[in-house]
């Protein structure tokens, strides 16, 4: 199994520290670095999608349902999709472990 | 069998680059670099070299575009000076963490302000901590010699770094020198076509230049201190190369009438070749005076310059560049370092001198050497001592 990063050594690294995994970056957890967390209201969603355009992270889609949600893998609470939605669906909540 | 001739330094090392056959040369224009990159646009308009020139519209840009070409895998080639380097500072630092064993000389000049067009080595002491490696010429035949051997020495699988090969601006960019251009065929042999272990290509993405978070950010930087340590041993190996086939010898730390002297100047660029008068007249005069000339700035040869001193009882090291309100000339703090721990060393003395342009003669390193010795004898309040200033 590969070294995890705070396993890796300097001479692990490929040359010039170049990736050479395409699409690496998706293996990386930002959702870490939330504080407040997104909470659905769906019965008030109107599938308009402006939360998912406005999401900088880019981690907002539809789930099965049609409703628009965030991947928390991705997600970092920051908030603006909330602000954003015409019909308030969505409401940030306080992360706790 | 190479000939000798009279030829300006700039358009020899142009030749010189011609030489190495480069793919791409990305460059903006300026004084004292001015006609090395005019002339490879030259003989590229002439079809007397295929590369691409991109005549771009800044030192920024210039870098720019050396960096997506180095990282194809093309052989890159690039020039400038002073305002310049600064200019294109930031992406300077990019290519030496990225591996990309691009070429660029520098014709040394002064920094503004007061604006100065003329030589000293305030640009190159900008750029020291760029992971760059540095080569100094001397004369013109070193810096087509250095312009050669950078090819190899960046692009060698162990190496992989940027090389800057400097040269003083108009005490070798613009005169007329002996210089000899090796045969095509003989660099043909000498340096092998450039490869890039792993560069961008569509059929295999990579992503170079990646983000690195705080957990993997110092192994990327340990990584490339250690490749430019351990780059040292190869440009030893590869000047020996070139020794061999072209008869000229390099080290990072040249001697002249050092070994038993009890006195050494040490110099770096042009400049060292008027100093060598002084000495040569000093021994004649029956003083135990030498030279030394340092050619490798980057990564510093702290074993050589140690070896080169190891009977000198004075140090007198010559800078043309200041370091504004520290320890003085950069290379005397160096040097300083480098015996700071040693149990035995010589006294060094700072002397800062010949910045913008300003001349010094044979007179006045005499003068220089005189005033070192009187210093190591008398002790000194200051730092360092600037030479020929009007107070």
């Amino acid at each position: 199994m590969a070294k995890s990063d705070n396993e890796l050594t300097w001479k692990d690294l490929e040359i010039g520290y170049i990736v050479t995994e395409p699409g690496s970056a998706r293996q990386y957890e930002s959702g870490t670095w939330r504080s407040q967390r997104p909470t659905y209201d769906f019965k008030k969603c109107i599938k308009c999608g402006l939360c998912a355009l406005f999401c900088p992270e880019g981690c907002i889609n539809q789930n099965k349902d049609g409703n628009f949600e965030a991947d928390l893998f991705y997600c970092k609470g920051c908030g603006i999709c909330a602000r954003e939605c015409w019909t308030n669906v969505i409401k940030m909540v306080e992360e706790v472990e | 069998m190479a000939t000798r001739v009279g030829v300006e330094v700039s358009i020899a090392l142009a030749d010189a680059v011609k030489l190495a056959n480069p793919d791409v040369i990305a460059a903006y224009p300026i004084t004292p670099q001015t006609h090395i990159v005019e002339h490879l646009a030259e003989l590229v308009a002439n079809g007397e070299l295929d590369a691409e020139y991109i005549p771009v519209e800044s030192e920024h840009s210039a870098m720019s575009a050396c960096l997506g070409s180095s990282a194809t895998g093309a052989r890159t080639f690039t020039a400038t000076a002073s305002q310049g380097l600064a200019l294109m500072n930031e992406v300077v630092y990019v290519a030496a963490p990225m591996r990309l064993p691009i070429v660029m000389a520098v014709a040394n000049r002064a920094l503004s302000a007061p604006l100065s067009i003329w030589c000293d080595h305030s640009d190159m002491m900008s750029v020291r901590d760029t992971g760059w490696i540095q080569i100094i010429a001397e004369n013109g035949q070193q810096c087509v010699d250095n312009i050669i051997c950078a090819f190899r020495i960046g692009e060698d699988k162990r190496v992989l770094l940027p090389v800057m090969v400097h040269l003083d601006g108009f005490n070798l960019t613009h005169v007329i020198e002996p210089i000899e251009l090796p045969e095509q065929s003989e660099v043909d042999k000498f340096l092998p076509p450039c490869k890039f272990p792993l560069p961008l290509n569509p059929d295999k993405p990579v992503a170079m230049g990646d983000f690195a978070p705080p957990i993997i950010f110092t192994e990327t930087k340990w990584a490339q201190e250690m490749n430019i340590r351990s780059s040292k041993k190869v440009i030893l190996e590869i000047w020996n190369k070139y020794y061999k086939a072209f008869g000229r010898k390099y080290s990072p730390v040249e001697k002249y009438h050092s070994d038993g002297a009890k006195v050494v100047l040490m110099t770096m660029g042009a400049i060292g070749e008027t100093a060598s008068v002084a000495i040569d007249e000093m021994v004649a005069e029956g003083q135990s005076v030498g030279q030394i000339r340092l050619r490798l700035w980057r990564p510093f040869p702290f074993e050589e310059l140690r070896e080169s001193v190891k009977d000198a009882d004075v140090l007198i090291v010559l800078d043309r560049a200041i370091s504004y309100g520290g320890p003085g000339g950069p290379l005397a703090s160096e040097v300083k370092a480098a015996f700071y721990d040693q149990v035995k060393k010589p006294k060094i003395i700072s002397f800062v001198g010949g910045l913008g342009g300003r001349d010094i003669t044979v007179a006045g390193f005499k003068d220089i050497v005189k005033k070192g010795i009187e210093i190591a004898k008398s002790g000194s309040k200051k730092e360092y001592e600037i030479y020929g200033v009007r107070e």
